[in-house]
């Protein structure tokens, strides 16, 4: 290939060029209109930042090849409607580039997000080691702050939301039969805009000022105030939720619309319910987050004073917006989780999962009473004092629908033929620590209480259940679950079980007593703290950095397994859902046959009882392709 | 791929290796379930009551928060043991041989069970709902003679003012109350977002820039207790860190009268 042509063509040196003209369009821009209008100075350092945080990640997306069809399209030039080539991997370098099968954008998810996960948790390692004792050890107050900003934004917006995404991204096509997602093209996009909103969180640490110190919550007026680095949470969030959303907004069309013929709702598996409801929450909630650090940026770099206290804004408004999302975001980070269990349990207890309706109908309720609970974050936060009661009861009541998960997980256990593989024991290790998170969530609803622990160690204590105890564990049994479907090969069962007992043990060591020291009276997002809590610290510390070794095992099992794991089969689980009984990995375009639902997903033990069947010889592909044609 | 299908509709076919029922093991298995989980509840909850959660209990309110707390833990560890108890016992009992291709039951669920999961949790939360209520009624209740209290929080110390009748207000560094009068806090911020807490008196309110928030509770205690920002307010929030002295009302009039004194010297 000759330069030119490799500077034309969709791919990495595009995008390195176009990264270099979104540069200096953003300097020419910023600089222009300042000599125009007369401002002084002219090169302004922040201005011409802000420009170029949107600009640059949007021309390295143009260069990369993400928007290429539309372009071609919009500006009627010739475009391949049913054009394929995008699809597929044939080497680890097609993982590199924009690729719109499901498959390989799955995975692309998958990998990214660990990577992001790996970070945000050596910065965990970072902060325990400042927190190991008492006054300064490693890090000045400021960069400590940086620290446990970056590393909350990474694991919850680079972690926990993308990579369920990426996990559902790969399964729920093949769960529901169908050959892709609704828009693949769209597909490929949200996983882009990723790594976007995770290098930009990075590099704030290389701002003047340092990394954005707001925690993830980046609450008005620290954050209109704080240096530069403040921008790049605020517009990565943007990438990030853009992401989201565009996600949500497939998969709805994805489960609504492409069905397997014979699957109606209450046919669908418990991960596809999951999912669709999780992207309910998506396509409502996260505007509002990208709201209020539109905003914030406008606050910022305008000056719009919308939570300017001196200039008639509001603080406690900002509460209200990013709340309005960020409580709704918890389940956003937990609903999938909640699916991957499902299918977990009932494919390694060989039962059907225990009211199978009801647990539809409570990922409903969830989902209704989610958005009605935001303000009891703002319980000390000086909003109207009347709003506490019915918030209170409202976070309450939500303790039952996820009764109702937990409760008919347990009776699906119970008279089942358990296996005891590594996903089956996250599942166990989830349900029993989200249980845990679950009753700390009910104390953090009752404001007599929340008004002693907010802001303290009490509430760390408390995410970390849910969402480590919670949804990673979820995310563990997930990967461990599907990695045999994924990459063809089996992983190291024991190494597996190893994993799951180190994590179990030192994960309980690391935030167990956190909620002692919370109650005790240690405040959270401190880089130093009283005498009087230095033992559990200390104690914390050493478990977290085991905790955090314990990781390396899963890390190398991944690894060596899909390099060198024995061969698969296509249904080692002995599975009833659709995506095990396609070969490990899958077909290109998934279903050689496509596969007509007969029944429920999860009839084990009824006699004669299946899920699919594949009756139909006709191609799957060519189907969709004609349809598409005819459409022209 | 005909293969597989061939062989999927086989086994679909076969009629499936059903479970034997459970061999009688002397008790019935609920019994024995029911058995395991009181003691180790009753273990359990002796465990997270012989804990000393709290910070010294420094005002009227900090008794009533901390029983609310004890109370809850007290419902929360035998729902946390029923949990742990059937997941243990179900993996002990039910677990596979190896080699076991069999199914479980085919049981899809049970209305009356499921009818009792959604009502008891409804009614303990319900139940936990009214008497945290009453809890925050009763904190948050006024006393006719309050002392009145300006809190301003900025970064990164604390400052308090006593307003008095026909004078400048008495401005001090540390915080000090009475014992056994109720203190009325107006809670103020200059900068950014503060929370004021005094974990002794279990009470928190964030100083927010632009409006006036309140708190209010009455010390029991004559002692020195912490007064700690609790919400992220810079590069030195972590040393945001002061104390609040109560003592005997005779001993507050006299420091009162002195700071007054040095104000009035001052100017």
């Amino acid at each position: 290939m000759t330069i030119a042509a490799k500077l034309t063509a969709p791919g990495w040196y595009r995008a390195l060029l176009a990264l270099l003209i979104g540069l200096a369009v953003a300097i020419g821009l910023v600089t222009g209109i300042r000599a125009l209008s007369g401002a002084d100075p002219v090169f302004d350092g922040t201005a011409i930042t802000t420009a170029a945080l949107i600009v640059v990640p949007l021309a390295f997306l143009v260069g990369i090849g993400c928007f290429d069809y539309w372009f071609r399209w919009a500006s009627g030039a010739p475009t391949v409607p049913e054009d394929h080539s995008g699809h597929g991997a044939d080497s680890w370098r097609d993982y590199f580039r924009v690729n719109t099968d499901h498959k390989v954008i799955g995975i692309q998810y998958i990998v990214t997000t660990f990577f992001f996960f790996i970070l945000g948790g050596l910065m965990a390692m970072l902060i325990r080691m400042e927190l190991i004792a008492p006054g300064r050890q490693l890090v000045d107050p400021n960069t400590y702050n940086g620290l446990f900003s970056v590393h909350a934004s990474l694991m919850i917006f680079l972690f926990i939301i993308p990579v369920f995404a990426g996990i559902a991204n790969y399964v729920i096509p093949l769960m529901i039969g169908a050959p892709d997602m609704a828009f693949p093209r769209l597909n490929a996009l949200s996983f882009w805009l990723l790594p976007v909103a995770g290098v930009l969180m990075l590099a704030s640490f290389f701002a003047p000022g340092g990394a954005f110190a707001t925690g993830w919550t980046a609450y008005a007026p620290l954050s209109t105030e704080l240096p530069e680095g403040q921008t790049f949470f605020t517009i990565a969030v943007q990438f990030a939720g853009a992401s989201s959303i565009a996600t949500a907004l497939n998969f709805l069309v994805t489960i609504i619309t492409m069905r397997a013929p014979g699957m109606t709702f209450f046919r669908m598996p418990l991960l596809v319910w999951a999912n669709f409801t999780t992207s309910l929450l998506v396509v409502i909630a996260t505007p509002f987050i990208a709201g209020s650090q539109f905003m914030i940026l406008l606050d910022r770099a305008l000056g719009a004073d919308f939570f300017n206290p001196g200039s008639s804004g509001d603080v406690v408004m900002y509460q209200h917006i990013f709340w309005f999302y960020s409580h709704p975001a918890v389940y956003i980070m937990m609903l999938p989780g909640f699916g991957i269990v499902s299918e977990v349990i009932t494919a390694n207890a060989r039962k059907p999962i225990f009211g199978y309706r009801m647990m539809a109908f409570s990922l409903l309720a969830i989902v209704v009473l989610g958005f009605t609970v935001w303000a009891h974050h703002m319980f000390v936060s000086g909003m109207q004092s009347w709003l506490r009661i019915p918030m209170m009861i409202t976070t309450m009541l939500i303790a039952v629908p996820t009764g109702i998960k937990i409760f008919s997980w347990l009776a699906t256990l119970w008279r089942g033929v358990i296996h005891l593989r590594t996903p089956m024991l996250f599942a166990l290790g989830f349900i029993t620590m989200f249980t845990l998170g679950g009753i700390s969530g009910v104390m953090l609803a009752m404001v007599p209480v929340v008004i002693h622990v907010s802001d303290t160690y009490f509430v760390v204590a408390h995410i970390h259940y849910v969402l480590f105890g919670g949804s990673v564990f979820t995310i563990f049994a997930g990967i461990y679950h599907w990695f045999p479907k994924m990459t063809g090969r089996m992983y190291d069962e024991t190494l597996g079980r190893v994993h799951f007992w180190l994590s179990f043990v030192f994960f309980n060591l690391t935030f167990g007593p956190m909620h002692l020291v919370g109650v005790d009276g240690m405040p959270r997002r401190v880089a130093d703290y009283a005498t009087q809590f230095a033992t559990l610290n200390a104690i914390i510390s050493i478990s977290a950095f085991l905790f955090g070794l314990s990781f390396l095992l899963f890390l190398y099992n991944m690894i060596a397994s899909w390099r060198f794991g024995p061969r698969a089969d296509a249904n080692p689980w002995r599975a009833k859902t659709l995506e095990w009984q396609v070969s490990s990995p899958p077909p290109r375009f998934n279903f050689d046959e496509v596969p007509t639902v007969v029944g429920g997903p999860y009839e084990y033990g009824v006699p004669g009882a299946v899920h699919g069947v594949f009756k139909e010889k006709s191609k799957a592909v060519p189907v969709a392709a004609s349809a598409g044609m005819r459409g022209e | 791929m005909a293969d597989e299908q061939a062989e999927n509709e086989g086994r679909a076919e076969a009629p499936p290796e059903r479970r034997e029922p459970p061999q009688p093991s002397g008790e019935h298995p609920i019994a024995r379930m029911l058995l395991i989980g009181a003691i180790a509840s009753a273990i359990g909850v002796g465990m997270v009551l012989f804990i000393d959660w709290f910070p010294p209990a420094a005002s009227s309110g900090a008794q009533s928060v901390d029983t609310l707390y004890g109370v809850t833990l007290g419902i929360a560890v035998p729902i946390f043991v029923l949990v742990m108890t059937v997941a243990i016992y179900s993996v002990v009992r039910f677990r596979a041989r190896p080699g076991d291709t069999r199914d479980g039951a085919p049981v899809h669920g049970s209305a009356r069970l499921e009818v009792v999961w959604v009502a008891i949790p409804f009614l303990i939360v319900s139940a936990l709902a009214a008497y945290s209520w009453i809890v925050l009624d009763n904190l948050e209740a006024r006393s006719p003679r309050a002392l009145q209290v300006d809190v301003r929080g900025q970064q990164f110390a604390w400052t308090f003012q006593y307003p008095q009748r026909g004078g400048p207000p008495v401005r001090s560094e540390q915080l000090v109350l009475p014992v056994g009068r109720q203190a009325d806090f107006t809670v103020q911020a200059s900068d950014v977002i503060h929370s004021f807490w005094v974990p002794a008196f279990r009470i928190k309110q964030d100083a927010v820039p632009g409006i006036k928030t309140e708190t209010r509770t009455t010390p029991t205690r004559v002692g020195t207790f912490d007064v700690v920002c609790a919400e992220l307010c810079g590069a030195g929030h972590a040393t945001m860190r002061q104390t609040v002295r109560v003592v005997p009302q005779p001993e507050f009039d006299r420091w009162l009268a002195s700071r007054r004194g040095a104000a009035a010297g001052a100017s």
